[in-house]
């Protein structure tokens, strides 16, 4: 975050001694706002003010890095509480929770099933972040087993639970490289912990239960031993008291710039719920409110799909809205007599499209044109979505070899459109849909 | 241990508080609150957003499978179909008219006011009204609708920009609440309202529906639409300070992923769980941009939100 003349001014020793060649330091914090000098110019700064203004150039939300080489993942940095304001940036990782007294055997089984998890949405892959690996049994050897065997089949992201530092200890022996998130400092176990933290290179997890004060106090202990990468644990489990210590830790760091609560949050719903389904839910609050990483107990191809979908859903920029990659989608099974109809690559336009075809007795093909991601009115007011496009895309994607006839539909407001659009495509018959996708069904039925 | 000070946002607006039912039926009260979703620290949430089940008023012969299986025969009758739904935790109940779209069988007036008036006989939860969604044929029904639910104190719906004057007018005329609809946009929504203002429509007689994205599909859209308007109304501004309506059933359960068992990927997981996932996600995910009230189509759909809602209201 940049800082204003006036705040850097607030660190200087006010003296207006003009060692650094400004005549007053006003002058001189004004230079150093806009980047044109460094603030080490000045001579006579303290060694504390130094450090202040270093962490406050820092981002109001540390990012976070769980993980080695590519498959790490990147928390925090978060710089606004709604995303129309800008946007969220570093979606929530996904982690599933493996105890050490569940049987080995079953342990690999659910890490296979995660790891080879993927599912593609719009033309992009997504999988499960990582895994949450938990020292229940309370025996160090145990938990370093599971560890060590998690690591091999899948090095991922990992989260190592244990309050025992010389359980967390020998874990980290095994899956250190990984740099897993540890997970967590206590009041208790702070400072062994932040040793292993600061020996190991790994992010640290802050769990205090006596609200955000005691959590704060923690923090500052912890980053005062030298961790500065910090997760934090507020203690809440449910519905209600996630949203609240989320929400305002998120506004602590934002709005009051408060250090030590500017880091990422960890979030376990299935902590604060009774099943898959509920987990999954509180997840898609969570998902939604603020957490950074979300750890769940269950895993299931039927959570994980709709919660992977509403990730995207928040965390797409709202300023560059999903594109749909053009080309010819089949919308429930089409067959070569089934209608054409086309429309613009903008994903709200492709979704209210083919879901009216969905919820119509038509199976149909949807010809979807590059419309630089524009809507159907303004992409034709930008001469973006023209019989020329139309004409090329119908070529480009051979909708003749998919189908046995020679119609295509176009939207309703392209009516004008259709006499040219039949000259570029000789031989082709050019209905004209309705206006607004609701009506599609009955057109179909009309005119099909 | 360093001081913590809780931000608090000093809010100057409030929602306006909307009524429905009332008068030997049961009331429900939506709206009330000056601050964000579930912020009790910070400011008074006097009404929990509210669950209603959608009705239709014939057979759903094209619905999903297992929305066929959770209701079974109820689905013939819709006064059957809406004591159920109370049964199953319904607050109130959203009757969709859809017999009346043209292509649907265009039943008119007569039928809108023998199945209002079946409903809100079997049931005593008020009742949202709504029409098939073609202009005119919405006139039609909805003013039926509203003269068979007279001093029920029914919410209809839908206005748009098309038939607001007629909605608007039976509303006043019969004491009804209007449901103002617009395309996920924020100045429309807002003009809508004053529209309906204009006509003589009191703040607490309106409530609107910002249109639902449901997830996966345009979600995002109604998501930061729906956080727009309510910090706009929580900014002081009364014109967007309706109770909001969102119609996730309907919007879910139209998707391929609550529809579709065959030739769909394995990782989506089988039908049955990830149909009522898709319903639950964008429910609950539209809870926290500001929902008063959420049309579902799934029994077990409204329990486990009403769950979700019972715990976020403390
Ligand atoms: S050298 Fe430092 S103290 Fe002296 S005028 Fe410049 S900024 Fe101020």
């Amino acid at each position: 975050m940049s800082m204003t003349g006036v705040q850097i001014y607030k660190f200087l020793p006010k003296t207006n001694c003009k060692k650094c060649g400004f005549p007053t330091c006003l002058a001189f914090a004004m230079k150093v706002a806009q980047k044109s000098i460094a603030i080490t110019d000045c001579p006579d700064l303290s060694e504390e003010s130094t450090l202040a203004l270093e962490s406050a150039a820092r981002p109001p939300i540390q990012i976070v890095t769980v993980g080695a080489d590519e498959k790490k993942i990147e928390v925090g940095g978060e710089v606004v509480m709604f995303r129309h304001e800008k946007t969220f940036y570093h979606p929530p990782g996904l982690v599933i929770r493996l105890k050490d007294s569940t049987p080995l055997e079953e342990n690999l089984k659910q890490v296979e099933a995660v790891a080879s998890y993927q599912v593609e949405r719009v033309g992009m892959m997504f999988t499960v972040d990582g895994f949450a690996i938990e020292n229940d049994s309370g025996d160090a050897a145990a938990f370093a087993k599971l560890v060590a065997a998690v690591a091999e089949k899948a090095p991922s992201p990992l989260v190592l639970m244990s309050t025992k530092p010389d359980a967390m200890k020998t874990a980290l022996e095994k899956a250190g490289p990984l740099r897993p998130l540890i997970y967590a400092a206590t009041t208790d176990n702070w400072s062994d912990m932040t040793e292993l933290a600061k020996a190991h290179g790994c992010p640290l997890a802050v769990a205090a239960g006596d609200g955000l004060e005691g959590l704060a106090g923690l923090v500052e202990q912890v980053t005062g031993n030298g961790v500065e990468n910090i997760v934090l644990d507020p203690g809440g489990r449910d519905y209600l008291s996630s949203l609240t210590q989320l929400t305002q830790i998120r506004r602590l760091a934002l709005k009051e710039n408060f250090r030590p609560l500017g880091f990422p949050v960890i979030a376990f719903p299935g902590e604060g719920t009774d099943s898959n389904e509920e987990e999954s839910m509180l997840a898609g609050q969570q998902v939604a409110k603020y957490a950074g990483i979300i750890v769940l107990n269950h895993f299931s191809p039927s959570t994980m799909y709709p919660l992977l979908t509403l990730r995207l859903n928040i965390y797409t920029d709202p300023q560059k809205p999903i594109q749909m990659q053009p080309g010819l989608y089949p919308i429930g099974n089409p067959k070569e007599d089934s209608p054409v109809c086309v429309t613009t690559n903008f994903s709200l336009t492709y979704f209210a499209v083919a879901g009216e075809l969905e919820g119509s007795a038509f199976p149909s093909w949807l010809m979807v044109c590059d419309t630089e991601g524009l809507s159907v009115l303004t992409a034709w007011a930008a001469g973006k979505f023209d019989a020329e496009r139309i004409a090329k895309a119908t070529k480009e994607f051979n909708i003749a070899g998919s189908v046995n006839h020679h119609r295509v539909i176009i939207p309703g407001h392209l009516a004008v459109l259709r006499g040219e659009l039949e000259e570029e495509l000789s031989g082709w018959e050019v209905l004209v849909g309705p206006r607004d996708a609701v009506d599609l069904g009955a057109f179909l039925k009309k005119s099909w | 241990m360093p001081t913590v000070e809780i931000p608090v946002e000093k809010w100057s607006g409030k929602i306006h508080e909307v009524r429905l039912g009332g008068q030997g039926r049961k009331e429900v009260v939506v709206g009330g609150e000056n601050t964000l979703p579930f912020l009790h620290f910070e400011g008074s949430i006097p009404n929990p957003p509210v669950l209603a089940v959608e009705v239709l008023d014939r057979d759903p012969r094209d619905w999903a499978e297992p929305l066929l299986q959770a209701w079974g025969d109820v689905l013939k009758n819709p006064a059957a179909w809406a004591k159920k739904a109370v049964e199953v935790g319904a607050n109130l109940i959203a009757l969709r008219l859809k017999t009346a779209h043209p292509e649907e069988g265009n039943t008119g007036a007569e039928e809108a006011k023998r199945v209002v008036s079946s409903v809100l006989e079997a049931v005593d939860v008020p009742l949202i009204v709504l029409g098939p969604e073609v202009a005119e044929k919405d006139n039609e029904v909805l003013v039926a609708a509203s003269e068979a639910g007279r001093g029920q104190r029914l919410a209809l719906g839908n206005c748009e920009e098309k038939n607001y004057r007629t909605i608007g007018a039976t509303c006043l005329a019969d004491g009804h609440v209007a449901i103002g609809k617009t395309p996920i946009e924020i100045n429309l929504a807002k003009q809508l309202n004053i529209l309906l203002s204009d006509l003589g429509m009191s703040q607490d007689s309106l409530l609107m529906d910002p249109t639902t994205g449901a997830l996966g599909y345009g979600l995002e859209y109604t998501y930061s639409v729906m956080e727009r308007l309510r910090l706009a109304a929580l900014g002081g501004d009364k014109m967007t300070s309706m109770p909001m309506i969102c119609t996730v059933g309907e919007e879910a359960w139209r998707q391929k992923e609550a529809k579709t068992s065959e030739g769909v990927p394995d990782t989506w997981g089988p039908l049955a769980e990830r149909a009522l996932r898709w319903e639950e996600m964008t429910a609950i995910s539209l809870l926290q941009s500001g929902a008063n009230i959420i049309v579902l189509r799934h029994p077990s759909t409204v329990e486990k939100v009403q769950s979700a809602i019972t715990r976020l209201m403390g």
